[in-house]
């Protein structure tokens, strides 16, 4: 017996209709991530906000110093920072909503955001 | 069917009252004799799959639902029903769960999934066999499933991350089950 004469011609069609509603629930669920701007904080208020596109890099003043963010390739990092240990720079490129980089001594921090703002629950 | 089994439920103390000793006697149909054994046949299949390492934890491929589909092409969906329900039942308390929420996980998968079968088993069958049956019972499963972490569980918008793989398990799973139960309906 073949092995595809089990399927009738119905089955073929929920098959599909089946692959169409995974692919749609995995665009729905899987892109919440996608972030579309950059939030830029300093001495715990909003500095800036930086849509992702065009390329820029911006000088944020603090109180050890100036830091300096980066936007490339809808992607965002800290890339200099007078802070001593340089946590938030080796952190490197930010990507999806929701992260975010964080320069406590010089209390400058960016943050990637997406449409809708999630929280993390362990934190909030 | 079986819930008469319940109304033939006697106590048969009072007539035979041997030494005090009371025996409680359950009456039984011979459908009743083959609706135990196809739960048992499904409930066999639970014990084999919880054998199995999952490589995601919750997804299971839930082999069980092979005789649910079988049953259902051959009996109906009332016998469907009782073989799939006993089996979760007895299941649970094989695996010690019963009342804890891995029963209330599979109990309202296996409700949602019998409820989509009744609505299922109406298409033409010429068209839509026990492989429709099973992709659309599986979607229905997780559906029922997902509801109950979200409502009790874990009332947290973030377990939207798991609905695509849990998805795309059933589609997988949901049409390896139904394709067995279509090929084993066919050799018969």
């Amino acid at each position: 017996m073949n092995t595809l004469s089990a399927l009738r011609p119905g089955d073929w069609l929920t098959l599909l209709g089946g692959g169409v509603f995974c692919a749609w629930l995995t665009a729905l669920c899987w892109n919440g991530g996608a972030a579309d701007r950059a939030i830029v904080r300093s001495g715990g208020k909003i500095f800036r906000e930086l849509p992702l596109a065009p390329d820029v890099r911006l000088q944020v003043p603090g109180p050890l110093g100036v830091s300096i963010i980066t936007i490339h390739d809808r992607q965002v990092r800290i890339e200099s920072d007078p802070s001593p240990r340089q946590y938030c720079v080796r952190q490197g490129w930010l990507k999806q909503a929701g992260e975010i980089a964080l320069c406590l001594p010089n209390e400058i921090s960016v943050e990637l955001a997406g449409r809708s703002k999630r929280y993390d629950s362990l934190n909030y | 069917m079986t819930a008469s089994t319940t109304d033939r439920l006697r106590e048969r103390g009072s007539d035979e009252r041997a030494g005090n000793l009371r025996s409680l006697s359950l009456n039984t149909t011979a459908q009743d004799h083959h609706l135990a054994r196809m739960a048992a046949a499904a409930f066999g299949l639970s014990v084999l799959e919880a054998a199995i390492p999952s490589p995601i934890p919750g997804v299971k491929p839930g082999l069980a639902n092979i005789v649910t589909l079988i049953v259902l092409t051959r009996y109906g969906w009332r016998a469907a029903a009782w073989v799939t329900l006993l089996r979760v039942v007895a299941g649970s308390l094989l695996f010690g769960n019963f009342l804890a929420p891995g029963f209330f996980l599979s109990l309202s998968g296996a409700v949602y999934s019998l409820a989509v079968l009744a609505l299922a088993r109406h298409l033409p069958q010429r068209l839509f066999g026990p492989i429709s049956h099973s992709i659309l019972a599986a979607f229905a499963h997780i559906s029922g499933q997902m509801l109950v972490v979200y409502l009790w569980l874990i009332p947290h918008a973030g377990i939207a991350w798991l609905l695509p793989i849990f998805a795309a398990a059933a589609l997988l799973f949901g049409t390896i089950n139904g394709w067995v139960a279509a090929r084993y309906l066919d050799n018969q």
